[in-house]
């Protein structure tokens, strides 16, 4: 038997479920363990990607460099889910939320310590690296 | 208006919880019902489009085991999906077969037998429709996405709740006479407001229980064909004039526009231009409303009523069958059910039977003109198309 070949499944740890095990955004779950959110800037052409992408279709180049969430951005929108998909019961409830930070917006979840009725459109939030009950490795979104 | 390309045969199985048959049998029965229609054979058709969403099936390329059950051999057929709204891409590729001569009659089938898996499989399928790598790890699903659009428009434009089930008791009132549709019962605005009830429950909030179609098992059946098979065939022709299809970024995070969908003001825009009509033309149309907030968002992407004014629509009922623009009254997917490859051929269904004025019970007036508005996972995908008689 030869040797196993290593694979870089890192983002297998990502969200309570993850759904993709191999990406060549994998670096986006270092960053998360070391406690950042990261999102992606072409070198090229200077645009700035979350979620982040490993190319730009408009340079059709892979030049990129990773930058922090940082700061705060608007809550757009959001939900809370009291029925879940398989995979995600023991999560039940929370909210679903996207926020906008100008030159991206961030699709996630709110932190769970934050009561739907102190829930607001349009208030500040900033996202916060996070360790999911199961281990598993995602963001939430906190009051800024 | 161009009568180039026509509608000449139109079928649908009756949408059930749970159909006691294999995917061949149930696409059998919308086949069977499409022909008797359109009173041709399975001979005179040159090719079949299939459309699905795949991944309720066991059986890979369905298309060629429907080739064989519906008697389609040796003549080609292949399988198109745009998530939900798999049919109406359908007939966009079967248009385009015949107007470019390539055949003279193709068959749109579009089937789905959801009650292959769990509902709470279901929706974590459906959810899969949207994007896996960023969004389905938070544990998303289509009631959720579908809830962010209602928040958003709830917060800008002053739409409440209790608009959106007005949209719903509008869709049972038809349901109930619809002897083709999976929910029959009726649904009252009250229903909404008593505690013990479940059509008030909340799912993903601001949606309830209510505010959400059910999943089902279904089959629809278009046939399609060239100006000439149209008239040596049929009586009643119903010609395409109008076909728009759009999409947007699959991600929420790459999208601008939080109170309606970009793709069906895309899609709507290409069909009314294609069609050479505006929204004051429609006499009659099929909205995908697979939650309230999708029908009442379609009144203002497809220009029946200006953005933040449908609510307007459904409170005067406007868009009941005697409104000013009878909008699903055949039950719509709240009420029909939503088998997701079937629904669009089920809506295209309804429009023709409509313009030939054939719809008995929720026959509209003397209609012309009507539009089919069908769209894939959370706006990912529009399609709209306007037909004429």
């Amino acid at each position: 038997m030869g040797k196993k070949k290593e694979v870089d499944d890192r983002f297998k740890k990502f969200g309570t479920v993850s759904f993709t095990a191999i990406t060549k955004t994998n670096d986006f779950i270092t960053h998360l363990e070391n406690g950042k959110v990261a999102g992606t800037k072409c070198l090229d052409c200077g645009a700035a990607f979350f979620p982040p992408r490993a190319d730009c279709s408009h340079c059709l180049t892979s030049n990129m460099e990773w930058f922090d969430v940082a700061g705060s951005g608007k809550l757009v929108t959001f939900s809370k889910l009291t029925f879940a998909p398989i995979g995600f019961e023991a999560d039940v409830p929370y909210c679903i939320a996207l926020i906008d930070y100008g030159p991206y917006k961030v699709f996630g979840r709110i932190s769970s310590d934050l009561p739907e009725e102190d829930i607001q459109i349009g208030m500040e939030m900033k996202t916060v690296a996070n360790t999911v009950s199961n281990g598993q490795l995602n963001y939430v979104f906190a009051k800024a | 208006m161009e009568k180039k390309v026509a509608i000449i045969g139109v079928g649908q199985s009756t949408f059930v919880r749970q159909y006691p048959g294999s995917i061949r049998e149930l696409a059998f029965d919308g086949f069977k019902d499409c022909l008797l229609d359109a009173g041709i054979t399975a001979k005179d058709i040159g090719a079949s489009v299939v459309c699905s969403a795949p991944e309720y099936d066991k059986q890979r390329s369905p298309a060629g085991v429907f080739a064989e059950y519906l008697g389609l051999n040796p003549q080609p057929t292949f399988y198109v999906e745009s998530l939900c709204s798999s049919s109406t891409t359908g007939i966009r590729l079967a248009y385009s077969l015949v107007k470019s001569g390539l055949h003279d009659v193709v068959a749109v089938l579009g089937f789905q037998k959801m009650s292959e898996i769990s509902s709470s499989e279901s929706q974590e399928r459906m959810g899969r429709g949207a994007d896996i790598q960023w969004e389905s790890p938070f544990g998303t699903m289509m009631p959720a996405y579908y809830a962010m659009y209602a928040r958003a428009h709830m917060e800008k434009y002053g739409t409440t709740p209790d608009d959106l089930a007005l949209i719903r008791v509008k869709a049972a009132t038809y349901g109930q006479i619809n002897d083709r549709a999976v929910y029959r019962k009726p649904v009252t605005f009250e229903m909404f407001k008593d505690p013990e009830n479940i059509m008030g429950r909340p799912v993903a909030t601001p949606l309830r229980v209510g505010d959400c179609c059910a999943n089902a098992d279904g089959s629809s059946c278009i046939i399609v064909a060239s100006a000439e098979k149209a008239k040596s065939f049929c009586k009643k022709p119903v010609w395409i004039m109008g076909l728009g299809s759009a999409t947007t970024s699959v991600n929420l995070a790459g999208r601008d526009l939080f109170s309606g969908l970009s793709a069906a003001q895309d899609a709507a825009r290409q069909a009314y231009e294609m069609a050479g009509v505006t929204p004051k033309d429609i006499d009659v149309a099929e909205v995908h409303d697979c939650f309230t907030i999708a029908e009442m968002m379609a009144y203002e992407n497809l220009g029946f009523a200006e953005p933040g004014e449908g609510k307007e629509l459904i409170r005067g009922k406007e868009t009941y069958k005697d409104g000013s623009i009878p909008v699903n009254v055949d039950g719509g997917l709240l009420s029909k059910g939503h088998p997701i490859g079937a629904t669009g051929g089920s809506q295209v269904r309804t429009i023709v039977l409509q313009l030939r004025d054939e719809a008995g019970d929720i026959q509209v007036k003397d209609p012309e003109i009507g539009l089919v508005h069908n769209i894939g996972g959370v706006g990912l995908y529009g399609n709209v198309t306007i037909l004429g008689r």
